[in-house]
């Protein structure tokens, strides 16, 4: 009997130290969605009452438009860069053998592994000298070299459960090498380029320090929300936390999908 | 004289780390069902990758209808194979896998489901078309593999040790329908295969390969009665290599003396005295007596193999001898462990190896 007693206070101790766990980590931001609904110009408790007025700032703010608006520029166009990028990447990993194999696969990872403070410095020393500062394009380049190094590993994890022999018995079967790799191995990867497009856009949409050191006047969301936290405290902060919150959340569940990374569910084994 | 549908004319296969197909030539007739056997490792494998095209020859060249595949690359070769993986693709239905060898000659989506259904129909499939692979029992899979290699109509098709993954019961159901198969579509069937049992029962020749050489080729009785090295003899399984040297010939045989005893074999060829003299004997050939004639032995042990049980017999001077008995005379010889038995045989059923070198 103490047993079972000593295992359901276990139990309870570990969901418990859980629940404060993501406490911690989702009360801030729960405060930030429930004070952009309020009606008061601070947020202050007793909570003064349901109000759209925050959100309908920020519609009515062109600066926060136009950050919206480059974001999602910049985070479209990174998703789909890194993807195919990602995919090139993984592939050549996958399919070839070549001496330098190592350092390439190395140059392709290790952009996220670099402090972004020293990437955005090295990035804007480089850009301002090759006369590349202050453009968006520049701000969804240095996106691309970070996100394509994740888009690389979910898609070459999707590859290591590609049969050896899938893509010749396409041959085999008639199918050309380009064919192959449209008809068999592009399919095969469907769920994991699907996630990396939406990881990519999260990474590119949630990034701030690059954006904010390469993006001169361009400026993506939240490089204007921290502007805008510099000036005076703003009630509107609370509405585009609460909207960049919920689509970076939509988007990582999104990928999540489709990376077959769910909660209480394996991947079915192949077979009976 | 007639030419080859498959002519393989000087093959040679080299990795980097390993000759795996050393110079070997083969003609295979059209319409044949011919069986390369030998143990992993052999170059069987090699050589079937090498007739689709899917590895490029080191030396040699690869005629199929008479043309040189020299540079014509695997998908131009419409040489499909059933892989012992089986390689369907899981992300296509049944109906979408046996189609694909038709979307990639681009014929049109109603025809190609037609022809695929048609196929599947053949193999007993027809009501699978919808359903993914993964909710396939091996078996199915197995006939999938089968449709969507032979949906094209190919003069030729290719067989990696496909029944391999098949438990016993399916192996010999999946065989009887690949003889079917063969017999109704008159192609050239290539098998490789390391289950001496599905080569015999399949095929109309058998190559055997060892260390990328071929052994011998011939008909399941002829590799099987007579063996052209000890390699292929020992490979057979059933047969017990005496080694031995000639002493002289009387009456179309030849007197050999061996380590176990003095025996008398057919002569194939002449074959001067002093010269190596080893043979051997197929253990279903063999009889066993309580006493009388014959080589002296003790029982080692038996081991059942379908109705007939194998005896492991050790001769006196240490020879380890295999007979195939029914299982009632087994019963009747009271043949356990330790019991003292007497093996003889008719000296016409034993079969002389050739020297090395030598040609039948």
């Amino acid at each position: 009997m103490n047993r079972v007693l000593a295992t359901r206070l276990s139990r309870l101790a570990q969901y418990g130290f859980l629940s404060l766990l993501f406490g911690f980590i989702a009360t801030p931001m729960l405060v930030i969605v429930v004070f952009s609904f309020d009606a008061n110009r601070f947020p202050t408790i007793p909570w003064g009452g349901f109000s759209l007025q925050w959100h309908r700032a920020i519609l009515d703010d062109p600066m926060i438009r136009n950050a919206f608006l480059n974001s999602m520029l910049v985070g479209l166009g990174t998703a789909v860069l890194s993807t195919v990028l990602g995919f090139a990447a993984a592939y050549i990993d996958f399919r070839y053998r070549f001496r330098l194999k190592l350092p390439f696969v190395l140059l392709v990872a290790v952009p996220p592994a670099v402090p972004a403070t020293i990437l955005g410095m090295a990035m804007l020393a480089f850009l301002s000298r090759i006369g590349l500062f202050g453009r968006l394009e520049t701000v969804m380049a240095c996106h691309v070299a970070i996100a394509t190094s994740f888009a690389m590993a979910i898609i070459r994890l999707r590859l290591n459960d590609l049969s050896r022999d899938l893509e010749p018995a396409a041959w085999n079967l008639g199918a050309s090498p380009a064919a192959a790799l449209i008809h068999v191995v592009l399919p095969f990867c469907k769920p994991a380029l699907v996630a990396s497009f939406f990881l990519s856009a999260a990474v590119s949409f949630d990034e701030f320090l690059i954006a904010w050191f390469v993006g001169g006047v361009h400026e993506t969301l939240p490089v204007r929300i921290l502007n805008l936290l510099q000036g005076q405290v703003n009630p509107k902060i609370n509405a585009i936390g609460t909207v960049v919150l919920v689509i970076s959340v939509a988007l990582v569940l999104i990928a999540q999908r489709f990376t077959g990374v769910r909660a209480g569910r394996r991947p079915t084994p192949e077979g009976e | 004289m007639k030419t080859p549908f498959i002519a393989l004319d000087q093959l040679d296969k080299r990795y980097p780390d390993h000759h795996a197909v050393k110079s070997i030539d083969l003609d295979i007739d059209a319409g044949e069902f011919i069986a390369i056997m030998g143990p992993s490792g052999c170059g069987k494998s090699t050589t079937l990758r090498l007739i689709a095209g899917l590895d490029e020859p080191t030396g040699g060249e690869i005629r199929i209808g008479g043309d040189s595949m020299r540079g014509v690359p695997a998908f131009q070769r419409n040489t499909p194979m059933v892989w012992q993986s089986l390689a369907l693709f899981p992300f296509l239905t049944v109906a979408e896998n046996v189609a694909f060898p038709l979307r990639m000659q681009k014929v049109g989506a109603a025809e190609r489901r037609k022809r695929a259904l048609e196929w599947l129909d053949r193999l007993g499939l027809a009501s699978m078309a919808e359903r993914n692979i993964a909710q396939l029992s091996g078996g199915q899979r197995q006939r999938v593999a089968i449709a969507r290699a032979l949906v094209t109509e190919p003069s030729v098709l290719l067989l990696d040790e496909p029944l391999s993954a098949l438990d016993a019961h399916l192996r010999v159901r999946m065989q009887t329908e690949l003889s079917r198969l063969h017999r109704e579509l008159g192609i050239t069937f290539v098998y490789v295969t390391h289950a001496q049992s599905e080569a015999f029962a399949l095929a109309d020749r058998i190559v055997i390969m060892s260390e990328g050489h071929i052994q011998q080729v011939g008909r399941p009785q002829d590799v099987y009665r007579a063996p052209a090295n000890a390699f292929v003899a020992e490979f057979m399984g059933m047969n017990n290599l005496v080694r031995g040297e000639v002493r002289g010939s009387r009456d179309g045989l030849l007197d050999i003396t061996g380590a176990v005893g003095d025996f008398r074999v057919p002569a194939t060829a002449a074959r001067p005295q002093g010269s190596r003299g080893d043979f051997v004997i197929a253990a279903d050939r063999i009889a066993l007596a309580a006493d009388g004639e014959g080589l002296p032995g003790t029982v080692l042990g038996l081991e059942f193999v379908g109705s007939t049980q194998t005896v492991f017999v050790e001769i006196e001077g240490g020879a380890e001898f295999r007979v195939q008995k029914q299982q009632h005379e087994i019963e009747a010889l009271n043949l356990v462990p330790g019991r003292k038995v007497k093996l003889s045989w008719n000296p016409e059923h034993a079969w002389l190896l050739p020297l090395p070198g030598q040609m039948h």
